[in-house]
């Protein structure tokens, strides 16, 4: 296969990764208010406790492999992106250290701080992340030296923001499930309800984007003219999310989790099929587009990468699936627990 | 012209604070790291319980430490992006494959395995627990590997070839071997790490000494102390022993940096000098009030008193790195080194002959000794890094060449406010908690188990 590609789809899978395990726990901090007592509060974040710092590193080794496969590409993003990804950086580090440092001191304005921390900090590193998407979709100023030639303002297009707001009930609805899956009692029952809530939103966010998607950016799908069996994806998409309300009614959310996964792969797959084989497009001449020839590392580094690439990954999923495997069933509270 | 100056000066602010801030924590989870692997392993090996309460109770600092050095090293890894675009697009092919291995090699296996190592007591047997510690500790010492090979390749690069000009100037890898192996990296590698061990085995003391101090968990204290005493007097020793063969190195890769470090203005004929102290006068090209061994420079470097070392005069104005940062945090580095080496030599001393937790003053010591590794790591980052200067890449690049051109100064002055805001909280937070769990101690952990 070819290298760029190869590559182009390596992202693809670490981003799928990033949001299927970082967007349940994203979800959890979402639905963090639901939690009514001190104790619900720490079954919420034990949920999520061996697990969010392992799926926050699918992001960092995606930034890495950006970086490493298409170096232009990382580092026009990441400049013309300046303030939308220092925000995420600090909603980052706050989410981290709200989780590792809430309940290891026994007062109310210090917890009440930190789970506010919590709340907000992922809902906006939630919607910066779909911000991110949207505006990859629809383009950005980019000149003919690589760089972005526009304003912040730029950014926040009503597009991006309709993403966003999409990104944020996508993770809520995952995550529900995942807490659904995860807890028992009465809590258990309260999100129950809302699961069906945050699914209701989610479906009203997936019709209106993707109409919006349609009639605002054409090139979007453009791929799908030429190679019509990319319309599977679309439909696997479908069945997925249809999927997810007929498991939640046949009471069985592990399928419901799944469902929701696959719908979550499904959205990275079409987000790259809209994109390729640029990496960013350029709004203002699609010549100036950094595409995964014109942006990309020597095929000597995407060789290297792609050793590296096949010698780690089979490690990566045996880790997980590991962690996963030690930490499964119900949450406990007990001695060693946030 | 000021607009790109500015530019230049708080760019290299934000990095200086954000890495500084960052390499408090990941020190400390590598030598930290190491000892709790032979804590649990005598645990293991003896099936003495007190060893399994001291590995807990440091396992829980430790995963403090960690959760700060994730969060504080996602944004090292954004910043070369967000600042540093073109520097990124001209290292992009070299630098990048280290920085995805350590993600794919390194990040996966400590922050998987990190889990099991404190939440797992329970869930898995202690053979398989033990393997965890120890995958987590090398997760963290393979982070350094490949952290430090792409800042390695920076002060020397090899194994490459540029192409293109001007703006679309880069750097395209040849070997990837020659490339991981070059000059510096070994020699920059074992001095690195070695400085963590100093910072885990200081730290561990330093709290040791304040429960011995306090008559509280006294087992527990005594027993980590030992191990990390051992630790740390090792460290101490190794420490010198790689700085000098760096150092030894760097005079053959970078001969403006070694001058700069030791304040070598003029090469001359004879031997040169080894400054002690001094300050050093840029206008007059002398170090002022220098205390100075004849030769000694040229010993360390050549092996005899009388061959002269490269020194700044052999390097145009505009190729020489600031002397006066990169001297005196040479040499806080070297005192802070020799101090932790006498400190735990006279130490072991007194632990042989039964006086060591006897002597309040020792005590007293070793809990401000915490200090010393830290601003030893600092000061040693400070003078590599402000030693390479006018470089981001060792004659390739230099660094205000390497900025974002489409990020503006008030950009990047708003990002440092914010971020010297956040990390302040941070810092104090984490004091605190780490401070609360020091209080609490290791009984806590036994209490709730009842």
């Amino acid at each position: 296969m070819d290298l760029h590609i190869f590559w182009f789809i390596a992202l693809g899978i670490l981003l799928a990764g990033y949001a299927v395990l970082d967007g349940f726990d994203l979800g959890v901090g979402i639905l963090y208010p639901l939690a009514k007592t001190d104790n619900e509060k720490r079954l919420f974040l034990n949920s999520i406790g061996p697990f969010w710092d392992g799926n926050e590193v699918w992001l960092v080794t995606f930034g890495g492999a950006l970086f490493a496969a298409f170096p232009d590409a990382y580092a026009t993003a990441f400049s013309g992106f300046y303030l939308p990804f220092m925000m995420l950086l600090w909603a980052l580090i706050f989410r981290a250290v709200s989780i590792e440092f809430r309940s290891k001191h026994d007062s109310l304005v210090w917890r009440g701080a930190w789970d506010w921390g919590f709340c907000f900090a992922s809902s906006l590193a939630t919607f910066l992340f779909g911000v991110a998407v949207g505006n990859c979709l629809r383009g950005i100023p980019v000149g003919d030296d690589k760089e972005f030639s526009g304003v912040l303002a730029d950014l926040l297009n009503p597009y991006a923001i309709s993403i966003g707001i999409l990104a944020i009930t996508t993770f809520a609805m995952h995550g529900s499930i995942f807490l659904y899956l995860k807890l028992e009692g009465e809590v258990k029952e309260r999100i129950h309800k809302w699961l069906w809530h945050t699914f209701g939103c989610f479906v009203v966010c997936y019709i209106f984007c993707t109409i919006y998607t349609l009639v605002t950016i054409p090139h979007a799908i453009y791929n799908f003219e030429h190679h019509p069996w990319l319309w599977s994806i679309v439909i696997l998409n479908v069945l997925a999310i249809g999927n997810i309300p007929r498991a939640l009614f046949l009471g069985k959310p592990g399928y419901a989790f799944l469902s929701s996964s696959a719908t979550l792969i499904a959205f990275t797959a079409l987000f790259g099929v809209a994109l390729f084989p640029n990496l960013i497009t350029s709004s203002l001449n699609s010549e100036y587009s950094l595409n995964i020839y014109n942006a990309s590392s020597s095929d000597k580094t995407l060789h290297l990468m792609k050793i590296i690439a096949f010698i780690g990954m089979p490690f990566v999923i045996a880790y997980t699936l590991i962690i996963y495997w030690v930490f499964r069933g119900k949450v406990k509270l007990g001695k060693f627990s946030y | 012209m000021t607009e790109f100056l500015a530019t230049e000066i708080l760019a290299r602010l934000q990095f200086a604070l954000t890495i500084m801030f960052h390499y408090l924590f990941p020190p400390l989870s590598i030598g930290l790291g190491l000892l709790l692997v032979i804590m649990e392993g005598i645990f293991i090996r003896t099936k003495n319980p007190i060893y399994e309460k001291i590995t807990k109770f440091w396992v829980k600092i430790y995963a403090a430490n960690f959760a700060m050095g994730v969060a504080t090293g996602l944004v090292m890894e954004f910043q070369f992006g967000t600042n540093w675009a073109t520097y990124s697009r001209f290292v992009g092919d070299i630098f990048g494959s280290a920085l995805a291995a350590e993600g794919i090699f390194a990040f996966f296996l400590e922050s998987g395995f990190l889990a099991i190592l404190v939440f797992g007591w329970d869930r898995v047997s202690p053979k398989i627990h033990f393997l965890s510690t120890i995958m987590v500790a090398l997760g963290s010492l393979f982070s350094a590997i490949w952290i430090v090979i792409a800042n390695a390749w920076m002060q020397s690069p090899v194994g490459f070839h540029i192409i293109g000009e001007g703006l679309h100037r880069k750097a395209v890898i040849d070997d990837f071997w020659t490339m991981v192996f070059n000059p510096s990296s070994v020699r920059m590698l074992v001095h690195c790490v070695i400085g963590c061990w100093l910072m885990g085995a200081f730290f561990v003391m330093s709290i040791s000494s304040y429960y011995i101090l306090k008559k509280r968990h006294l087992e527990v204290a005594k027993k980590s102390f030992v191990i990390a005493l051992i630790l740390g007097f090792i460290g101490s020793v190794l420490a010198a022993t790689s700085g000098h063969f760096l150092a030894e190195r760097v005079s053959v890769t970078q001969p403006a940096k070694l001058a700069a470090m030791e304040g070598h203005y003029r090469t001359g004929t004879g031997g040169s000098p080894l400054y002690l102290f001094g300050i050093p006068n840029n206008k007059t090209e002398t170090v002022d009030y220098g205390i100075k061994i004849p030769g000694g420079l040229s010993f360390l470097v050549h092996g005899n008193f009388t061959t002269p070392v490269v020194a700044l005069d052999q390097f145009k104005k505009e190729d020489r790195p600031p002397v006066g940062i990169t001297f005196q945090s040479y040499h806080l580095m070297i005192f802070l080194g020799i101090y932790m080496l006498t400190l735990t030599s006279f130490s072991l001393f007194l632990l042989k002959i039964n006086k060591l937790f006897e002597s309040k003053w020792m005590m007293k010591i070793f809990c401000v000794s915490i200090l010393a590794p830290v601003i030893a790591n600092q000061a040693g980052w400070v003078a590599t890094e402000v030693g390479r200067q006018p470089w981001i890449v060792y004659g390739l690049l230099r660094t205000p060449d390497g900025l974002s051109k489409s990020v503006k100064s008030e950009q990047i002055l708003i990002s440092i406010i914010i971020f010297s805001i956040i990390y302040i909280l941070l810092f104090i937070t984490y004091i605190f908690v780490v401070n609360n769990k020091i209080k609490h101690g290791p009984d806590d952990l036994i209490q709730k188990l009842k």
